[in-house]
């Protein structure tokens, strides 16, 4: 029993990191339209940034939480701004090409600034150990990185359904040109959103940096993964990438732990299924597949 | 034709005749001939990829210090005066190194292979070493199949393999206390060889392994794998992960908090450039079998202040040994007066080789294992580092002889 309850824990702890991340890749996709090959490169950014800010400013761990966000969110609108507004009138197909090309050149840059054996993180001392729950002892980091990224999906949908901000972006992202009818400046929203996509992926490169070896190739099968989690909940749905996240994260941790041999193929078999009986995703509405 | 047009014809034939056989000679000081008027050394390894650091382009530069220190030794004497050092990527794919290892014999006009790390390509590179007939110094991979089912008569076994690692970390570690074990490796040709060995040493020590688990190559979350192997309560357990995949397992291993639930953790194969890019701390106390550190004594030092004002850092075994190899190939050329692969492989078996990365080494001839002394080496607490690299203290010195498999149970048939 104990057994399972650990595995449920490292499942829920994995799943966090997709969970977060997904959410800025579905979040981008609904509003732009963009398939975003380079979340997993993001995700590697911001680990990487966390890792540079402690070594060169001393910012630890959870400045790093704050810090990183705010940097990557400029990174996105950067990126927005300069490569990904051009083709955003063209096929979908233009800009995942352009996000590929990224990605890959980010990878080269890093690898070629800081090789490619990855940089050193201070685990922060509050993290290590366990929480003794009664008789039970659950490591602490595991439970801080679900219940932190929780949180921020808590937020996230509670931004998106609660605010006026939320409501425009998916008046936007769900009927655009009625929503310019209705008087709202759209594309107004576009650049902010692809930022706050970035930031997401670059808070969950933050979270796994204590306890994932920091390298320019982390985010490379974290992007695969990360697609198969949003087809699986749904493109452009909310509360389908953070579930399917959390579910792939699950299915990692039990497929390692009683079929290690086809633990990779088990998320893909899932989305393979999904794709068949529910193409829209477990979330997604018909439209929007 | 006219008399004139036929003589003229004739001088010019026999003019070519004359010259063609002059291209054939070598330099007019040595009597041998050297293939296409140049040796080439070769080095085909990672050079962009997870493996980069502790080989890559660094090894290239050793093999040129190489090259540098042949030349002002022989000077005017030297058998091989025109050197040409090329290098090649084969991303740790074994196809991919099977085509480059072609290329680099067939069209760079090689004469040596060097390095190669990954089992899988290397033993590729063995098969075309064999076809082409020319010689592959292995330096960077770890499977005993090379002196082994799979040796040849142009391939030699240059650094260390899973042999070495196994017989000086699973039995000293299994002599010290830890009895029971649980070994992780990656399921791939240097996995299971490792596991292979490692089980064999330990039990033959007195130990036991009650658990194998087998993990994706790559993997960067080993957290149920680590949950598992702890619920089998060993003394010890076993990683055979290395690079990446290494750093991810004992940052996870230090996360789970195993060091003081009293699950030591030993390490299958570990180079220095592992503990530098994840920091002394996380590896602090971990024993490891080393086949060369830069610390060693004032030789190797020495060396390694050369190697850092090239490459700006500090050298893994891994550079040494092409290093080494480099040189005892020119050793080798110069002694048998050509690059005639079958005379320089008579020039290299058999010998006992001293230089700055093989100590009491010896080219076996029965396998091509180039056997020498191994250090067992545990990873210094952030306090007694001195200087930057400076992580290892070397425990013991395993003797060239007890190091390696012996002959006796080489599968090796040359």
């Amino acid at each position: 029993m104990n057994a399972v309850l650990q595995y449920t824990i490292q499942g829920l702890a994995a799943g966090s990191f997709y969970a977060l991340a997904a959410l800025g890749l579905a979040v981008i996709f609904g509003v732009l339209g963009v398939v975003n090959f380079a979340h997993g490169a993001c995700y590697m950014l911001g680990a990487v940034t966390a890792a540079v800010l402690l070594d060169v400013l001393g910012l630890g761990f959870w400045w790093g939480l704050l810090v990183v966000p705010v940097l990557l969110f400029l990174f996105g609108v950067l990126l927005e701004r300069s490569l990904v507004r051009w083709l955003l009138a063209l096929d979908p197909l233009y800009n995942f090409l352009l996000t590929f090309g990224l990605s890959l050149i980010l990878v080269d840059l890093v690898k070629r600034r800081y090789g490619v054996s990855g940089l050193p993180y201070e685990r922060p001392e509050i993290l290590t150990g366990q929480l003794k729950v009664g008789e039970l002892g659950l490591p602490t980091y595991h439970v801080f990185v679900f219940l932190f990224s929780i949180s921020i999906c808590l937020l996230v949908w509670l931004l998106m359904t609660k605010t006026r901000i939320g409501m425009i972006v998916r008046a936007s992202t769900e009927k655009a040109d009625l929503a310019r009818a209705l008087g709202i400046n759209v594309n107004r929203w576009v650049t902010p959103v692809f930022g706050f996509g970035i930031a997401l992926a670059g808070l969950a490169g933050v979270l796994a940096a204590p306890f994932r070896a920091i390298t320019a190739d982390m985010g490379s099968s974290f992007v695969i993964i990360l697609f198969a989690v949003v087809v699986i909940g749904g493109l452009g749905s909310i509360v389908g990438a953070v579930v399917a996240g959390f579910l792939v994260g699950l299915l990692e941790a039990f497929g390692q732990a009683y079929a290690p041999a086809y633990a990779q193929i088990l998320i893909f078999v899932l989305m393979a299924v999904i794709v068949l009986v529910r193409p829209a995703g477990l979330f997604g509405r018909e439209d929007a597949a | 034709m006219s008399k004139k047009s036929v003589a003229t014809t004739a001088a010019i034939f026999s003019g070519a005749l004359v010259l063609s056989a002059c291209a054939q000679g070598g330099p007019s000081s040595s009597s041998g001939e050297i293939s296409d008027d140049k040796v080439v050394l070769a080095v085909l390894n990672d050079q962009s990829g997870v493996y980069k650091d502790l080989s890559g382009p660094n090894s290239v530069k050793a093999v040129e210090m190489a090259v540098a220190d042949y030349k002002e030794k022989y000077g005017e004497d030297a058998v091989a005066d025109e050197i040409e050092v090329t290098f090649a990527d084969h991303q740790n794919d074994p196809a991919i190194a099977n085509t480059k290892a072609q290329e680099l014999y067939d069209r760079e006009l090689a004469d040596v292979i060097l390095d190669v790390p990954t089992s899988s390509a290397a033993l590729a590179v063995a098969t075309q070493a064999e076809a082409k007939k020319k010689l592959f110094l292995n330096v960077g991979a770890a499977t005993t199949e090379l002196t082994g089912a799979s040796c040849n008569k142009y391939t030699f076994h240059w650094a260390y393999d899973t042999y070495m690692l196994a017989n000086g970390t699973g039995k000293t570690v299994t002599e010290n206390g830890g009895k029971s074990w649980q070994i992780i490796y990656p399921d791939y040709a240097f996995g299971q060889d490792m596991e292979k060995s490692f089980s064999a040493a330990i039990e033959e020590s007195g130990g036991s392994v009650d658990g194998r688990i087998a993990t994706p190559f790559p993997n960067d979350n080993f957290s149920t794998f680590l949950t598992k192997a702890a619920a089998g309560k060993p003394d010890v357990i076993g990683t055979m992960q290395a690079g990446g995949d290494l750093i991810n397992l004992v940052k996870q291993y230090n996360e789970a908090g195993l060091s003081d639930k009293g699950i030591a953790l030993a390490v299958g194969l570990m180079f220095i450039t592992d503990i530098h890019s994840l920091g002394v701390e996380q590896f602090e106390g971990i024993t490891f079998t080393d086949a060369w550190y830069w610390n060693l004594d004032d030789e190797s030092r020495a060396w390694a202040d050369r190697f850092q004002e090239e490459t700006g850092t500090r050298p893994s075994f891994a550079h040494a040994g092409n290093y080494s190899a480099a040189w005892q190939y020119l050793e080798a050329v110069q002694r048998a007066g050509t690059d005639n692969s079958d005379d320089v492989v008579a020039e290299l078996e058999g010998k006992k080789l001293e230089d700055v990365f093989l100590r009491n080494g010896e080219v076996r001839a029965e396998d091509h294992r180039v056997i020498h002394d191994a250090y067992l080496a545990k990873v210094k607490s952030a306090d007694q580092v001195s200087e930057e690299w400076d992580y290892e203290e070397i425990v013991d010195t395993i003797p060239a002889d007890e190091a390696f498999k012996p002959v006796e149970e080489s599968d090796c048939s040359m």
